[in-house]
């Protein structure tokens, strides 16, 4: 049977095609002002992919903060339920997922089977997610990559006091004035953003293995500190983390259309 | 007077108010030891009192502080209110 | 956004010195120190009534900063530190200025100032400064009963400001008339995160809004935030708006209109609330210190080391 799953987050659209739970397509792009029609040309471009006609599919389960933009799809779930089904499909028997996204950030505890038994949230707020980072990026004049790369590099335990990206923003332009060096400034932020994350992560208990999800997965400097301060060794990250809720909502949809 | 430490932002309101009238700046500061994240401090205020704030360094982040003795489900009762012989400390969250 | 090198001063840096008076007759002279987070205030009183002010840009350190806002208001007075009966020093976060006699909240230095300007009447502030943004409740003499922190976030704030200043490249001083100058009111922006604000406030310009109406609708969005935290702690007239943002209308008559409730109007620069009620409590506390132990002027070295002494009577 084959099934889809379209995620359409705050910044961008994913879909992940799958038969019998493997993967055979998938699309990911910018939302922008047209989000249906981001929607529609990419679930074409990943059923292209797939070697599938559209008649072929069962069944389309949409997701993300966008999920009703979706007309066309059969069924809609929370980002919640799609990522914890999506982790436990790729990391089965794992409890906690933290999940870091361009406009908020969650933790989701699990039963180790793919059900949702609570939740947290940051959101609303650009100081919990990938925008953090992004601003900073931008105030030091580097690629995100440089930065994340930087942050790595740095051995000194810079405080950050600004919660607020906003005034993050003024306190990184004043330690660059005072001549702080740039990797340091970039460590000091990445621990700041995971500070946060982890506060909230805790919120739900980091018990068992531990998943992380979301675009930011991507950031080394992000990862290296968010696993300093959960003190884990091993955070499970998948090959594309920011296609994990997609994929869950297409398993998701293979429950559905089986009835 | 009641003294409103915190925030309100996106997400909401994230105030601890400790009513300095009824807060008798105890010698033993219950409040202060209670807190896992030293959250509490003594402040001398204008008229010579002392009596307990919220770490001016910290005000802007309780949301994630207080977030370990506010796990998702349940909801135990919170150490620094409950350490307070006055009810002198509330939570608004 | 601005980048490294590229910050430029926005806020007026000025002094005033009362013309009808002078110092050398005054029984009390008393100074309050305020470091805030963008400006720092040095305010003098001579017998608890306001004499002097200066206000200057904070700098990297806090006892800098205290010492330049001293500096200048000296320099425009006359005045040095061995005239100063008591000193009291306010502001943001852990603030130390090693010379003051004492340190007091800024909540309570605030309470104090406005009372004075505004006047026995008055029972809610609101503190709009360049990082954050305070509500606060006092009674007949100026002292606080009540109180609400807002310092997490840039909504309501001066640096709230700045970032659609330099969004639309407008100066800061401009944008309170401009938000008037539109045909309709627009609605507001997102008034719970500056970033979003901002980024729909982009996103308006490329839609076609013209600039004034962009300011418009981010006053709103200002003003309905800090309204919101007014209405959590409710309005008691006569209400009195202080700090650096109280000078921009466009947010001011929002605020007004939203409460229901016009802020009382003053001919006092509101940025010195702060220094002026640490000058006034510096007042109250040498008068209470003087009944306890007599100490002639000038027996105590400065933030510049000890000053030679002319012969006269010494300290006890």
């Amino acid at each position: 049977m084959i099934t889809a799953g379209i995620d359409v987050g705050s910044r961008n659209i994913k879909v992940v095609v799958v038969r019998d739970g493997r993967v055979i397509g998938l699309a990911a792009g910018t939302g922008g002002f047209e989000q249906l029609e981001v929607a529609r040309e990419l679930y074409a471009r990943a059923l292209e992919q797939a070697g599938v006609e559209p008649g072929d599919v069962a069944h389309v389960t949409a997701t993300g903060a966008g999920r009703n933009v979706v007309g066309f799809a059969d069924s809609r779930v929370t980002d919640i339920t799609a990522a914890a089904r999506g982790a436990n499909h790729l990391f089965p028997g794992a409890t906690t997922i933290v999940e870091v996204g361009a406009e908020e950030s969650r933790g989701i505890k699990t039963d180790g089977l793919g059900r949702v038994l609570d939740s947290a949230v940051n959101e609303r707020c650009a100081a919990g997610s990938g925008s953090f980072t992004e601003s900073m990026a931008r105030a030091l004049g580097m690629s995100l990559e440089e930065f994340a790369r930087k942050s790595t590099e740095s051995t000194a335990r810079i405080p950050m006091n600004a919660q607020c990206t906003v005034f993050a923003e003024s306190e990184v332009v004043s330690l660059i004035h005072s001549g702080t060096d740039p990797k340091d400034i970039a460590r000091a932020v990445h621990h700041a953003i995971a500070s946060r994350v982890a506060s909230m992560v805790r919120r739900v208990k980091v018990e068992g293995d531990v998943v992380l999800l979301g675009g930011v997965a991507y950031n080394v400097g992000f990862v290296e500190c968010l696993a300093e301060n959960l003190e884990i060794d091993d955070l499970k990250i998948p090959e594309r983390p920011e296609l994990t809720d997609a994929l869950g909502a297409a398993l998701i949809a293979a429950g559905r259309a089986a009835g | 007077m009641i003294a409103g430490y915190g925030y309100r932002d996106a997400e909401g309101e994230f105030y601890i108010s400790i009513d300095t009238d009824r807060c008798a700046g105890c010698a033993e500061k219950p409040c202060i030891r209670a807190c896992p994240r030293g959250l509490f401090v003594e402040e001398e205020d204008p008229y010579g009192e002392t009596v307990a704030a919220i770490d001016d360094l910290k005000r802007n982040k309780l949301k994630y502080e207080c977030s370990g003795c506010k796990p998702g489900r349940d909801r135990p009762p919170l150490p620094c209110v409950t350490a307070c012989p006055h009810g002198a400390v509330r939570h608004t969250w | 956004m601005t980048g490294p090198g590229k910050e430029f001063w926005r806020w007026k840096e000025e002094s005033w010195v009362d013309p009808d008076r002078g110092w050398k007759d005054a029984e009390v002279i008393t100074l309050g120190i305020d470091v805030g987070s963008v400006s720092s205030q040095a305010v003098v009183c001579l017998d608890g009534k306001l004499y002097a002010f200066s206000t200057v840009r904070t700098g990297s350190g806090s006892l800098e900063s205290a010492e330049t806002a001293m500096r200048e208001v000296f320099e425009k007075t006359g005045l040095r530190f061995d005239d100063i009966h008591y000193t009291v020093g306010t502001g943001y976060g852990r603030v130390n200025i090693p010379f003051a006699d004492k340190a007091i909240t800024e909540i309570a230095c605030h309470g104090r100032g406005a009372n004075y300007m505004g006047g026995p009447s008055v029972r809610t502030i609101l503190d709009m400064g360049g990082q954050d943004c305070k509500a606060i409740h006092i009674d007949y003499r100026g002292k606080v009963t009540n109180f609400l922190m807002n310092d997490k976030c840039a909504a309501g704030t001066g640096r709230g400001m700045e970032v659609i200043a330099d969004l639309l490249e407008v100066p800061i001083e401009e944008l309170g008339p401009r938000s008037f100058d539109i045909d309709e009111e627009p609605p507001a922006v997102s008034d719970v995160c500056v970033v979003f604000a901002k980024s729909e406030a982009m996103a308006r310009l490329k839609e076609g809004w013209s600039k004034n109406k962009v300011i418009a609708a981010y006053c709103r969005a200002m003003a309905e935030r800090v309204a919101a935290l007014l209405e959590r702690i409710g309005v008691e007239p006569e209400f009195f708006i202080t700090g650096g943002i109280s000078k921009n209308i466009g947010v001011v008559r929002r605020i007004e209109e939203i409460i229901g409730v016009r802020a009382r109007p003053t001919e006092f620069d509101t940025q010195i609330a702060g220094a002026l009620g640490a000058a006034l409590f510096a007042h109250t506390l040498y008068l209470k210190k003087k009944d306890r132990e007599p100490r002639a002027r000038g027996s105590r070295p400065g933030p510049m080391g000890p000053r030679p002494r002319p012969a006269g009577p010494e300290a006890p």
